[in-house]
């Protein structure tokens, strides 16, 4: 695994670095935030604004609620062979006022999961062919760090 | 009477199960039997309206035109609508335009489905600029996934536990118990739902609507063409409510990665779920304490907790106490989803809103046998289609 190229599953979503970020953008003129990013054209209805710049999201953000899903999905996820369960949460973004899904990183038991926790932007692996390793923005935990 | 009514002459469905026979069979069955109820001809629709399935090819997108060819081709001009679980009433209410406007005295409304095994899935093929295509690929979203955020929403905010949980699929199932048109026609024990495989945890099997095959047609009728064929106190539509959200929409729906962000336009006083019903009940000159009856979109046993208190009939929080004290069981305060519900049904995407407007109007008539509510004057139907659509429909007698 370790000379797999790691690569995003999705181009643009997020940033690759240490400290990944998910990527949206936000209107030049009345400053909302949209993520994933939109085309063109502001979505704030009272706004005629077409500008949008880039704008890395929040690193860190409050959980919202979250699942456990037992059953593995159809396409096109990719499932692990075994499949084993994993989690989604929906995450609040307190700067960017909006909740954002991703799934939760594998090391966090869910048990310990709880709405209003703290959670952090992390890169994991969504799937993986011969070649490569396709790796997904997803939410680990904060409380054992400095 | 408001100036927006219309008649419903008459209702049809073919029962929801597992047939895997063509869709269009089920329409034929669905529209047959609400052309009988409503004592007409096929001849005598002037107007067809179609709510579409996505599951089953190109004549699943012309739904209107693929039923009105199975009747027999008789040049009624046609539409069909596709809102994804709203589908049936956004028909509906095309239909309900044509003769508002006086475009037409008789519509026939018709959806059906075939669905497949399993989780309801994306369309296929490489589509990386669909985000109903991208949830299930990058985050492994399925619909239970979202309905467990909900419901595991419930539980920290008000204290919800599985056991409420499972109290509303002991009411629907002992609701549809002899419902003919339901799929599951058995009781359930809480101790049986919760000892159900987890799906997306906190959600059980028996907590979370199946799929299924099924069909349902309403037949409408402008309220001068009702009383010239003799009808004086029929079943009228008082309001169908097809709302989009307001922005921002600030609770994560399928099939979205994020919500709005409310970081400029503040939200908006009520949720998109609340506003369906408010603009229902505005249309209707009617609020939820003049409901003897509710069909809501249980895709799962928290949901339809939720939509207790989207349409009104408690404040936050409070939905679990009305399911505990039997408040929307049959013989209760507001009964809800006296039909059995999706819990009985499982859904069938195109027909499932139509099919709420069946057991309604049943209902409203006292033609409902064993689950009859009674003395039921008003109903409501509530649902809510993927992408954005609002769906319910007010009934009065």
């Amino acid at each position: 695994m370790a000379n797999k190229t790691r690569v995003p599953a999705v181009e643009g979503w997020f940033t690759l670095d240490d400290e990944p970020r998910l990527l949206g953008n936000r209107c030049r003129k009345c400053g909302s935030y949209f993520f994933p990013k939109i085309a063109s054209e502001c979505r704030n209805p009272g706004c005629d604004g077409t500008e949008l710049d880039e704008v890395p999201l929040s690193n860190r953000g409050t959980i919202w609620s979250y699942t456990t899903n037992h059953y593995a999905p159809p396409p096109p996820y990719v499932a692990a062979e075994p499949f084993a369960p994993y989690s989604v949460a929906a995450v609040e973004l307190s700067q960017e006022k909006l909740v954002v899904l991703g799934q939760v990183d594998a090391a966090i038991d869910p048990a310990t999961l709880h709405v209003g926790m703290e959670v952090e932007l992390t890169l994991g692996t969504l799937y993986e062919d011969d070649e490569q390793e396709y790796v997904v923005w997803k939410w680990k935990g904060v409380a054992n760090r400095g | 009477m408001g100036d927006h009514d219309v008649a419903v002459l008459g209702v049809g469905m073919h029962p929801w199960g597992k047939w895997g026979r063509n869709f269009v069979e089920y329409g034929l069955v669905a529209a047959r039997a609400a052309l009988q109820d409503a004592g007409l001809e096929w001849r005598d629709v002037e107007f067809v309206s179609g709510a579409d399935t996505i599951r089953n090819g190109y004549p699943g997108f012309v739904a209107g035109a693929t039923f009105a060819q199975a009747l027999g081709w008789q040049g009624a001009p046609v539409a069909s609508s596709y809102a994804a679980c709203a589908s049936g009433a956004t028909a509906l209410n095309a239909a309900r335009a044509q003769i508002l406007a006086g475009l037409c005295d008789v519509a026939l409304v018709v959806g059906a489905d075939t669905t497949p095994k399993g989780f309801l899935a994306p369309t296929a093929g490489e589509r990386g600029d669909d985000p109903d295509w991208l949830r299930f690929r990058l985050l492994g979203a399925t619909n239970p996934t979202y309905f467990g955020l909900y419901a595991r929403r419930r539980m920290e905010l008000f204290g919800a536990t599985p056991a409420d949980f499972a109290k509303v699929k002991v009411k629907n199932a002992a609701h549809g118990l002899t419902n003919p048109n339901a799929r599951y026609r058995k009781a359930v024990t809480e101790d049986e739902i919760m000892a159900s495989p987890i799906v997306s945890d906190p959600l059980r099997l028996l907590d979370i609507c199946a799929t299924s095959d099924g069909a349902a047609a309403v037949v409408l009728a402008s309220l001068d063409y009702a009383r010239r064929h003799s009808l004086t106190n029929p079943i009228r539509v008082a309001a169908v409510s097809t709302v989009t959200p307001s922005y921002p929409n600030t609770v994560i729906e399928m099939p979205n990665f994020a919500t709005d962000s409310a970081a400029v336009a503040p939200a908006p006083a009520a949720t998109f779920r609340d506003s369906i019903a408010q603009q229902a009940y505005a249309e209707a000159g009617l609020g939820p304490d003049d409901l003897d009856l509710a069909e809501v979109y249980d895709l799962s046993t928290a949901l339809e907790l939720d939509w207790y208190e989207n349409i009104g009939l408690c404040g936050p929080g409070e939905a679990e106490k009305l399911v505990n004290d039997g408040a929307t069981t049959i013989g209760g305060r507001i009964p809800v989803n006296p039909s059995g519900g999706l819990a009985c049904f499982g859904e069938a995407v195109p027909a499932q809103a139509l099919a709420q407007v069946c057991e309604v109007t049943w209902q409203l008539r006292g033609e409902a046998g064993e689950r009859q509510v009674q003395d039921a004057t008003a109903g409501l139907t509530i649902n809510q289609g993927l992408f954005g659509h609002g769906s319910s429909v007010i009934l009065v007698r």
